[in-house]
C-alpha cells in the first residue's frame, strides 16, 4: 500500500507545475548561490573544500526551503478537494498513507537535488577534494531535507488549508533552526539543549565538511520519526472526524 | 448484511443523527430519504466506516465498524456526493489506484479496470485527465470508482448530485445495473432518485428514521389519507356574495373531513380549499355545498402523492 500511495503523489509531482516551480527556482538560486562563491569576486581565496562546504551550506537552506514547499500539500490538498475520503474509506494504514507521501517527497527532493551534482563535480575536478566529501555532503542534504519534510507532513495533516500548513511548518523549521544561533546566545545548560535540538548548526557542520557522525544520522532520523508518528497519529484522529 | 443499533452522532453537544436502528438484509436496495440536513450523510460516512458513531453498534457482514474497520473498508464501496477524483490523473490510472489502494492485486485490477469503465460508461474517457470531465462523467468515475473491487456493500451519497436530466436518467439506470450484484445504500433529497431505484425506503427526519417499508407500504399506510381540492364560486345563483367562510364552515362540518385549508391567492369571484379526508368524500363534500346554496365549480385530487407523504412526514409546510 505504502508503494501505492508513493506512485501516485510522485505522479501528482511530476504533473503539477507546483514541483517544476520549486525544482526551478531551487535549482537556479543553487546555481547563483554557487557562482558567487566558485567564481565569485573573493573565489580565489578560498580552497575548493571551503567552496564546497558553502555550497551544501547553501544548499542545505535552499532545501528546507523546497522541503516546506512540497510538503504542505501533501495532505492539506487531499482534505480541501475531498479526496481524503476515497484514503478514509479504503483499507489502507494511516502509516502507509504517511510514509508513501513522506517518501515520494522525498524522492522529488532528491531529484532535485541531484540536479545540482554538477557544481560538486566541477569542484571535484578543478580542486582537490574527495568523492567522500560530496557524498556525505548530499547525505546531510537528504537528511536535513528529510526532517523538514516530515515537519511540513505533520504540519499539512493538521489542517484542510494549507496556507495554515505553510505557517506551521515555517514557525516550526524556523524554531528548529533558529536554536542554534540562540544556543550561542543563551548559557549552560539551555546551550547544551538547544545546539543539540538544532537542525542546522552542529549537526549539518560535519555533513557539509565531508564528515560523518553517527550521532548528527540518529538526530535526523529521530526528528523524521518523530515528526511522521506526529502525522500519523493526527491522520488516525482525523480519519473518523 | 447491515446492522445498526441505537446509532447515534453528535457533533459538539448538537445532535446529528439518531437513535437510529435497522437492518438491511444482502442484497437489498434501500434508499434514506430526507430533506438536506437531516443526517443523511452522517449516516452513510459513518457506514463507510469514514465517521466515528457517538453511541450505538454498527456492523457490516458482521464486521463491528470500530472494532474491524479494515475488514469494514475491504467490503463497502463508496461514492461521496463529491466524488473523491483526483483531478491531475486520468481516469485509467485514477481507477487503477483506486483498485490498488482497496487491496487489489495489480493483476486484478489490469483485468477489472475495463470492466468497470464498460459498466459506468467511462471507457471513452479512459486516457482524459479527470480534471477535463463534465460533471456527469466524474459521477460515473465516482461510481467506478466505488465498484472496481466488486465490494458487497455500495454506499451511495445523492449519486444524482448536480446532474442534469439526462444523466439522471443514465444513473438510475446504472443503479438499477447495479442491483443485481450489490446490497445497495443510495441517499437522497429527491424522492423519484430513490423510489424509482430502492426496494425500501427509509425516511429520515431529524436525525431519526421517520418512516420506512417499500413504497407500497409506505403509500398503503400513509396514503390512506385523502386530499381533494374543492373551488366555489363566491356568488349564488341570484348573484348574492357568498361568505368565504361560509362555505369553509359547510366543508368542515361533513362527516369524515379531518382538515380544511384555504389557498392563498384564489381569484376574487372563486375560492379554493385543500380538503383531508380519511376516505373519498368528493361526493357528500360536493353535496353539502349544494344544499348549502354554494354553486361548486371545482373539484380535484383524491389521492395524496406519495412526494406529499414525504414532504409532510419530515415536516414540511408545503404539504
Amino acid at each position: 500500500m505504502t508503494g501505492v500511495v508513493f506512485r501516485r503523489e510522485l505522479g501528482a509531482y511530476l504533473r503539477s507545475p507546483m514541483g517544476y516551480i520549486v525544482a526551478a527556482v531551487v535549482l537556479l538560486l543553487d546555481g547563483l548561490l554557487f557562482y558567487a562563491q566558485a567564481l565569485g569576486p573573493s573565489a580565489g581565496e578560498r580552497l575548493s573544500g571551503q567552496v564546497l562546504a558553502g555550497f551544501f551550506y547553501n544548499a542545505s537552506g535552499l532545501t528546507a526551503i523546497a522541503a516546506v514547499a512540497l510538503s504542505i500539500r501533501l495532505v492539506a490538498e487531499e482534505r480541501q478537494s475531498g479526496t481524503q475520503l476515497l484514503l478514509d474509506t479504503s483499507p489502507v494504514r494511516d502509516w502507509q498513507i504517511v510514509w508513501g507521501k513522506f517518501l515520494s517527497a522525498l524522492t522529488f527532493l532528491g531529484a532535485i537535488n541531484l540536479a545540482t551534482i554538477y557544481m560538486p563535480l566541477l569542484v571535484l575536478v578543478n580542486g582537490k577534494v574527495s568523492v567522500g566529501h560530496v557524498l556525505i555532503g548530499y547525505l546531510g542534504l537528504t537528511l536535513i531535507g528529510g526532517a523538514v519534510l516530515a515537519v511540513g507532513l505533520f504540519a499539512s495533516a493538521l489542517t484542510r488549508h494549507q496556507l495554515v500548513a505553510a505557517a506551521v511548518a515555517s514557525v516550526v523549521t524556523g524554531t528548529l533552526f533558529l536554536l542554534w544561533p540562540l544556543s550561542r546566545i543563551v548559557g549552560p545548560p539551555l546551550s547544551r539543549v538547544f545546539a543539540a535540538l538544532a537542525i542546522h548548526g552542529r549537526h549539518f557542520a560535519g555533513f557539509q565538511s565531508g564528515l560523518f557522525h553517527v550521532r548528527d544520522l540518529v538526530y535526523y532520523v529521530a526528528v523524521t520519526y518523530f515528526f511522521l508518528y506526529a502525522a500519523t497519529k493526527v491522520m488516525e484522529a482525523k480519519r473518523w472526524e | 448484511m447491515v446492522h445498526l443499533a441505537d446509532v447515534t452522532k453528535y457533533y459538539g453537544r448538537k445532535r446529528a443523527l439518531g437513535p437510529v436502528s435497522f437492518e438491511i438484509e444482502k442484497g437489498d436496495a434501500v434508499g434514506f430519504l430526507g430533506l438536506n440536513g437531516v443526517g443523511k450523510t452522517t449516516l452513510l460516512r459513518i457506514l463507510a466506516c469514514g465517521l466515528r458513531p457517538s453511541a450505538g453498534t454498527v456492523e457490516i457482514d458482521g464486521h463491528d465498524v470500530l472494532r474491524s474497520p479494515h475488514e469494514v473498508r475491504q467490503r463497502v464501496g463508496y461514492l461521496p456526493e463529491t466524488p473523491p477524483v483526483y483531478g491531475d490523473m486520468t481516469v485509467g490510472d485514477y481507477l487503477a489506484f483506486a483498485g490498488r489502494i482497496k487491496g487489489m492485486s495489480a493483476e486484478a485490477v489490469v483485468r477489472r479496470v475495463p470492466e468497470v469503465e464498460e459498466y459506468a460508461r467511462v471507457a471513452e474517457v479512459h486516457d482524459v485527465p479527470a480534471r477535463q470531465l463534465s460533471q456527469g462523467y466524474r459521477q460515473r468515475v465516482g461510481v467506478a470508482q466505488a465498484i472496481v473491487h466488486d465490494p458487497e456493500l455500495l454506499i451511495l451519497d445523492e449519486p444524482a448530485h448536480d446532474l442534469d436530466p439526462v444523466q439522471i436518467v443514465e444513473m438510475r439506470g446504472m443503479i438499477r445495473d447495479l442491483k443485481d450484484a450489490h446490497t445497495i445504500l443510495i441517499s437522497s433529497h429527491i424522492l423519484p432518485e430513490i423510489s424509482e431505484t430502492c426496494d425500501r425506503l427509509l425516511i429520515l427526519d431529524d436525525g431519526r428514521i421517520a418512516a420506512q417499508g417499500t413504497e407500497a407500504e409506505l403509500g398503503e399506510g400513509l396514503l390512506r389519507a385523502r386530499r381533494m381540492a374543492v373551488t366555489v364560486r363566491l356568488a349564488d345563483a341570484e348573484g348574492a356574495d357568498v361568505e368565504g367562510a361560509a362555505a369553509e364552515a359547510v366543508i368542515r362540518a361533513v362527516p369524515g373531513v379531518t382538515g380544511v385549508e384555504r389557498v392563498a391567492g384564489s381569484e376574487n369571484d372563486v375560492a379554493t380549499w385543500h380538503v383531508e379526508a380519511d376516505a373519498d368524500l368528493r361526493a357528500a363534500v360536493c353535496r353539502a355545498l349544494v344544499e348549502a346554496g354554494c354553486d361548486v365549480v371545482g373539484l380535484a385530487g383524491a389521492e395524496r402523492q406519495l412526494e406529499r407523504v414525504f414532504v409532510g412526514l419530515v415536516g414540511g409546510a408545503e404539504a
